[in-house]
């Protein structure tokens, strides 16, 4: 019985475009993976308190509004805050070139746009899990 | 060798000589595409009844007579971001190059009916529309504007009676008539609950605020749509052209029967009625979409005891598809935006958007949307296609596509009848699976090279994007919250209060809010406090959420 | 003790997840844990909740938690999906109807794929209700799946089980007649509001009727609106009713060692299926022998004879 890889897909923020969060989460259950989604309108607070919870190895953060430089990192904050560091947390949405560094810099492991396929995403979470 | 004296039907001729790529051709609804269509496959319609002229009924040809040749859809681009000082530049220079509508693109806060200073609007400041939370931001949002000369578009939902009331009243403090100003609100909740997601409220209240601006509009704002009916985010969320078609219509028709139900007679609201649609990729079925819906629409709209023709004709704003648009080697969006654009003029639409190139990478800058703007001004000048009404009309493909599209939103029509209506089938998620069925769809058939998008797997580069992002004024979020806090201490707060309360109570009971709505953004309240009021007697909506 | 466990004890939520999540994943260092856990548990009443998909389960649970905050009871709250038996994957979608819950830090929320080869109830949560209960919470609450197997199974690891039903759906009624009635102590007729009501409960109230002849206690119904929370405090009676009921009439003490019962069988089945398939040495001769009947080289029947000999020496 191999242990299966436990992800959250969570909405931070007002952001309400939900299509590409529950593509991935159907996506991330076809590839073997317990998917838990929060739904819309979470605050950081609540996504690493159901991290906490759910016991995640993985955190996706799905967000088109713009406001990602702020609620990525509040999110990979508590995260270091509560020593939850290796939690794989990757992000998607609408996330210009130039604001990449600074997320990897705070935490975010992967950063994946428009044009990404579901089995980028699988592949890269497979790859970069802590076991 | 073809008899002598007998027709030859180019279909039942074999292709074994001329094989074809694919075994099944198909829109993008799925709907099955034959190799050629001849009059066999409209045989059955009979012009009169089932096509008939432009502006007349069913107005499957269009809504005017002489549609383009008598005038122009508007040129309406969608903008705003950061504080309203921004986008009122924005807004002048896309008139100086030749917008002939303004639309209003809000930011979250504002579109949930928080203040930029609320909590839950930390990060969200300006991000993707401009942030409104008086009538002072309203204000300086249309400074230098004409708003007697120009119609604007709002997109707002849950808190559209309230900005609503902020143009109203922004007007009339510039000595503008109510009566003489013209634009539309949003508005449309149902499709918020099933894809935009910004909705507030639970759906009766909801539907209580729209009919009550039905209404006023009716009475007050007569140049106003009260709504704009919206497909464009179904389909943005991932649905199918049919899809959008059908959830689109019969969102429309349950808007028409709570009017009815609280006792408006339906010629008094059904003219100012708007439509918004999506413009996607498959060329001939946004066009049979747009005929489809104007028939389907005239049809219904007659069941229910509408009389006027002004009741019958189905007006609609278009977009171009944003969902299309690629990260990837962004310049040739211009490209997909001009077919698209294309197909919605082809469509008959009274007014348009163009998206920017730019639009997969951030907000749109100046020289990109100046670009997109552009397009549907050679489409208007230089193409022709505006020379005469409905050219495609009499196409054995359109008609036969215009029918299927229609046939098959009537099959929606049913299944959510029996589902107990349109809110029954929210609650039950009845749309929010379709759409996300057909999204997932899509997505593998991306993924598996089934379908092909240019740019993105087939056609790649490897280069490096490099087009200059709209960048915003870093200090905008602050200088918004400064001028809350201002507003909030130079009020006549007294006034504020009785105001606040008087509506307060009104919401609580049956009468029209709208009156009292315009009282209080007078006495400059914001719209998270007008908003608060509304939340606390009305509740929250939570979604059943669906994948 | 160990440190993971004396966090538990305590009420640690990321102890209290950790602990969970090596009963998922049948950790070796799962025993001595549960050791431990299982001294200190036992208290929690646990409730089962099971229903058809769209009877809204899990909204109703959200509301039955927050009825009990409000008493100022902690509540554990396990919510079960389907693991996909192509994939493996799934969609854990209980937790989103109660984001409410969140934050507060008295209730914790666990979402669990049905993971098990075989259906019916994850072992793992029954390793999961014991450390919940041992972590404080006064009320446990389980959530199934609502097709087959695992609504059944439900009933040994709970003390009051719940079927939840709504109107309109033509299923409920087909569910009942299939069997169903024999496992629910309190039916929940959901959506309240819908068209539809009076006659399900009607048909539910004469079905109880029939089924409840000569029994000592009359299923009883309640109708809710969870959306709106109405119903939730008779709902929050009756359990409180089933469970003086059952301690009155000493059936509790009979169910909770049925559970328990079931839970040694689940540890038994467990170790048993780890050391067949899972153990190295001892799996490639099993794989071969699999192999050896598909072949039709041997039957299941000697090959089982001589696993077990084999264990068992």
């Amino acid at each position: 019985m191999e242990k299966k890889i436990r992800v959250l897909v969570a909405k931070p923020g007002l952001d309400g475009h939900d299509r590409g969060a529950k593509i991935v989460a159907r996506a991330l259950r076809d590839a073997g993976m317990e998917v838990i989604y929060t739904g819309l309108h979470q605050t950081a607070d609540m996504i690493v308190e159901t991290a906490v919870q759910e016991d995640v190895d993985v955190i996706g953060l799905s967000l088109l509004s713009g406001a990602h430089m702020t609620l990525f990192r509040d999110v990979t904050k508590l995260l270091k805050e509560k020593g939850m560091g290796d939690v794989l947390v990757v992000g998607g949405g609408i996330i210009p070139k130039d604001d990449v560094p600074a997320l990897k810099k705070a935490g975010i492991a992967g950063c994946f746009g428009p044009g990404t396929t579901c089995e980028e995403i699988v592949e890269f979470i497979k790859k970069n899990v802590k076991k | 060798m073809a008899e002598k004296g007998k027709k030859t039907d180019c279909c039942t001729q074999t292709n074994e000589n001329t094989p074809e790529e694919k075994t099944k051709f198909e829109t993008l609804s799925g709907i099955e595409i034959k190799t050629l269509y001849t009059p066999k496959d409209i045989s059955h319609l009979d012009y009169d009844k089932d096509i008939g002229l432009p502006g007349n009924y069913p107005f499957l040809r269009g809504v005017h007579l002489t549609m383009y040749r008598g005038r122009l859809w508007t040129m309406r681009q969608f903008a705003g971001f950061g504080s309203a000082e921004e986008t009122n530049q924005r807004y002048k220079y896309l008139l100086n190059h030749g917008e002939t509508g303004l639309s209003v693109a809000f930011d979250y806060p504002t579109l949930y009916g928080y203040d930029t200073d609320h909590p839950l609007a930390r990060g969200e400041f300006g991000k993707c529309g401009v942030a409104i939370s008086s009538l002072k931001d309203m204000e300086i949002l249309f400074s230098g504007i004409h708003v007697d000369k120009v119609t604007t578009s709002m997109t707002i939902n849950g808190p559209a009676p309230i900005v609503w009331g902020f143009y109203i009243a922004n007007a009339e403090n510039r000595g503008i008539d109510r009566r003489v100003i013209g634009g539309t609100i949003q508005n449309d909740i149902l499709k918020e609950y099933i894809a935009q997601k910004s909705y507030i409220f639970p759906p009766e209240p909801s539907m209580r605020l729209i009919v009550d601006t039905f209404e006023f509009g009716s009475k007050d704002v007569p140049r106003w749509n009260t709504i704009s009916i919206s497909g464009y985010h179904i389909r943005e969320a991932g649905s199918t052209a049919v899809q959008e078609l059908a959830f689109t219509l019969g969102d429309g028709l349950e808007y028409v029967r709570w009017a009815v139900k609280r006792g408006l007679k339906i010629d008094d609201f059904a003219p100012r009625l708007s439509f918004f649609f999506n413009a996607h990729n498959d060329f001939f079925e946004e066009i049979a979409k747009y005929r489809a819906a104007r028939r389907i629409w005239a049809k219904e709209l007659k069941k229910l005891g509408a009389k006027k023709p002004r009741s019958l004709l189905m007006r609609f704003h278009t977009q171009t598809a944003g969902c299309s648009l690629t990260a990837q080697q962004p310049e040739i969006n211009i490209v997909r935006v001009t077919m698209q654009a294309l197909a919605a003029v082809l469509g008959g639409t009274q007014s348009l958007h163009t998206n920017s190139m730019d639009e997969a990478l951030a907000l749109p800058s100046e020289k990109a949307v100046r670009i997109a703007l552009r397009t549907q001004q050679i489409i208007a000048e230089e193409s022709g296609v505006t020379n005469t009404v409905d050219p495609l009309g009499g196409s054995y493909y359109i008609e036969w596509l215009t029918d299927k599209m229609e046939e098959e939103t009537y099959k929606y029509f049913d299944r959510v009848e029996k589902l107990g209506g349109v809110i029954p089938a929210i609650e039950k998620g009845f749309f929010q699976r379709e759409i996300a069925e057909a999204a997932y769809k899509y997505q593998k058939e991306t993924d598996k090279n089934e379908r092909f998008i240019v740019g993105v797997n087939k056609y790649e580069i490897n280069e490096p994007v490099e087009i200059p992002i709209l960048k915003m004024d870093e200090k905008g979020e602050e200088r918004q919250i400064n001028r809350l806090k201002k507003l909030r201490k130079d009020r006549d707060n007294a006034k504020f209060e009785r105001n606040l309360n008087r509506f307060r109570k009104a919401a609580e009971g049956e009468e029209n809010l709208m009156p009292y709505i315009l009282d209080c953004v007078h006495s400059y309240a914001t719209l998270g406090e007008t908003c608060g009021v509304l939340r606390e007697v009305f509740g929250e909506y939570k979604e059943p959420a669906i994948y | 003790m160990s440190n993971l466990a004396s966090k538990v004890l305590k009420g640690d939520p990321m102890s209290i997840a950790r602990l969970i999540s090596l009963a998922e994943n049948n950790s070796s260092e799962l025993a001595d844990e549960m050791r431990v856990i299982h001294k200190h548990s036992g208290k929690a009443y646990v409730v089962g909740v099971t229903g058809v998909m769209g009877s809204g389960k899990s909204t109703l649970i959200c509301e039955l938690a927050r009825a009990y905050r409000k008493h100022g009871k902690k509540v554990g709250i396990v919510a079960i999906d389907p693991t996909s038996p192509f994939s493996g994957g799934a969609l854990l979608g209980d937790r989103v109807r109660m984001t409410d819950l969140t934050m507060d830090e008295g209730v914790f929320i666990r979402s669990m794929g049905t993971r098990g080869m075989l259906g019916g109830l994850a072992s793992a949560v029954y390793d999961a209700v014991e450390i919940l209960d041992a972590s404080g919470k006064d009320v446990v609450i389980i959530e199934t799946v609502g097709v087959g197997q695992a609504e059944v199974d439900v009933v040994k690891i709970a003390d009051t089980t719940l079927v939840v039903l709504v109107p309109g759906l033509g299923d409920s009624i087909q569910m009942i007649k299939a069997g169903i009635m024999e496992i629910a102590d309190i039916f929940v007729v959901n959506k309240a509001d819908r068209p539809g009501i009076e006659q399900i409960t009607a048909e539910l109230e004469s079905l109880i009727d029939m089924s409840c002849i000569g029994k000592d206690r009359k299923i009883p119904v309640v109708k809710t609106t969870a959306k709106e929370n109405k119903g939730v405090t008779e709902l929050v009676d009756e359990i409180e009713k089933h469970g003086l009921y059952l301690k009155k009439t000493k059936v509790f003490e009979v169910q909770r060692r049925k559970r328990y019962e079931a839970e040694l069988i689940e540890i038994i089945r467990k170790r048993l299926m780890n050391f067949i398939f899972d153990e190295s040495t001892f799996k490639e001769k099993v794989e071969s022998m699999i192999d050896q009947i598909s072949r039709k080289e041997l039957d299941p029947y000697t090959a089982a004879d001589e696993i077990l000999g084999k264990i068992l020496k």
